[in-house]
């Protein structure tokens, strides 16, 4: 795979960032996440979550049966900041 | 944050949704449905064409026809619907629901999540292009806004999705150069393949797009073979005259709200990833957090509907509105239905799945 592919669209982080951030360490969705900021936008990894996975399971054979999703967090859709200040 | 009471809140009017909504309002019991779109029916109402299967479950008719009989029968039995309106968590206090711009909590007794699931996407160079998109945009340009996204389309995706999609794309007067398909078979029904074949529509496994180019959008795609290895096949490279590319590549279910909630979770790779662990009644392992359609394993409408009907009887009963018996009774057929649904030659994998999950539902109670 080409390094500049964008696996994440929202943060437009590359197939290279996500091998770059896997070969300093990460062995989990998470843990590319804190390093790259992969699955940080809008779509809050919906559409990166399982390429990431794949990635991490090609390079350190991890299966992808074993590779948990992101944390969960709500606001699980995009919601304006400003309906929980009424 | 406003407090709103409800008997029983289904998120998300898909086929599940609606279907859990009836048997519920049958069942006696106040049923309010939630939905971030403004259209009932979800990916039915995009759905042009006849499905097949029994008869019990809208065989014959077209997606969009059978969302509107389900809201028909719906409305006439009092449920309420509320579109627009987005469910942005579930916590221990309630739903957490966006409605006309108001963060409410919705304390509902009983709450049945059918939030469906999302497709999933492949990453290539130049696959952010304008031009690239996934099925469910391109359904939605078509089927409902009348609007053609491209003129020669190249499918990635030979599943039921991926063949259906090419088909209707050719009805709508476009031009589908190739279904491209990385595994060495097609995955989707041969009934659906035999259209687009007859179409002259060349599927072409064991192929994967290898890059889509252009300046501003797609102007053209290259493809490529793979070896037993997995490995591109030097010199097997394909051009296509495209200007759009569609990916069918599978979708994997929506369950954020259920991670959220702390509902168990285990890997079923044949039904798109991490699914919840349910009993037979469509209870997840956390207490009042029932589960319906694609968010338990993307499989078809029919399956979600009889999971719908499964989840609002015991919903129902749950609230005290009809017995353990009644509801046992109620829910026998839809159960049976189920097995037979699941049974087919293209589906054993499933009810193996369904069985999973049971089992481990089981396990997680002790």
């Amino acid at each position: 795979m080409d390094d500049n592919v964008i696996i994440c669209r929202c943060q437009e982080i590359t197939y290279g960032e996500i091998v770059k951030a896997i070969e300093d360490g990460a062995i989990s969705v998470t843990g590319v996440k804190k390093r790259v900021g992969s699955g940080m936008g809008n779509c809050q990894g919906k559409y990166c979550e399982h390429l990431v996975a794949q990635i991490i399971s090609e390079k350190t054979g991890i299966p992808v049966s074993e590779l948990l999703p992101d944390t969960k967090r709500a606001p699980v859709r995009p919601v304006d900041a400003k309906v929980f200040l009424k | 944050m406003k407090e709103l009471e409800r008997e029983i809140l289904i998120i998300g009017a898909g086929p599940a949704g609606i279907s859990a909504a009836i048997e519920a309002a049958k069942a006696g019991a106040k049923v309010t449905v939630a939905d971030e779109h403004d259209t009932i029916g979800g990916q039915l109402y995009k759905q042009i064409h006849k499905f097949f299967g029994a008869a019990d479950n809208h065989a014959g008719m077209r997606g969009f026809e059978i969302a509107r009989k389900l809201e028909q029968e719906a409305k006439e039995l009092g449920v309420e619907f509320w579109l627009n309106t987005v469910a942005y968590g579930i916590f221990k206090e309630g739903v957490g629901i966006v409605r006309d711009g108001d963060n409410f909590i919705v304390k509902a007794k009983k709450v049945i999540v059918a939030a469906g699931g999302i497709e999933n996407t492949t990453a290539f160079p130049g696959s952010t292009l304008p031009g690239v998109m996934l099925a469910g945009a391109a359904q939605t340009m078509t089927n409902i806004h009348r609007v053609l996204p491209g003129k020669r389309m190249v499918v990635v995706g030979s599943g039921n999705v991926g063949l259906i999609v090419a088909y209707q794309m050719l009805q709508a007067g476009a031009e589908v150069l190739a279904v491209v398909e990385r595994d060495d078979h097609i995955g989707g029904y041969g009934v659906h393949a035999e259209k687009i074949r007859t179409a002259g529509v060349p599927i072409l496994t064991d192929t994967i797009i290898k890059c889509a180019s252009g300046k501003t959008s797609v102007e053209g795609v290259t493809t490529v073979k793979l070896g037993a290895d997995g490995a591109e096949i030097a010199g097997s490279e394909q051009e296509f005259n495209a200007d759009t590319v569609i990916m069918a590549v599978g979708m994997a279910p929506l369950t954020e709200l259920l991670w959220n909630i702390g509902c168990r979770f285990e890997f079923i790779g044949e039904l798109g990833g991490y699914v919840p662990v349910h009993n037979e009644f469509m209870q997840t392992s956390v207490d009042g957090i029932y589960a319906a359609g694609d968010i338990t394993g993307v499989e078809e409408a029919s399956v979600a509907m009889e999971e719908g009907c499964i989840a609002g009887i015991a919903a129902a009963s749950a609230c005290g509105h009809i017995s353990a018996e009644e509801c046992s009774a109620r829910c026998a057929s839809h159960i049976d239905a189920l097995a037979v649904l699941e049974s087919g030659e293209y589906d054993g994998e499933r009810s193996a799945a369904r069985a999973k999950k049971l089992e481990l539902y089981k396990a997680s109670e002790k």
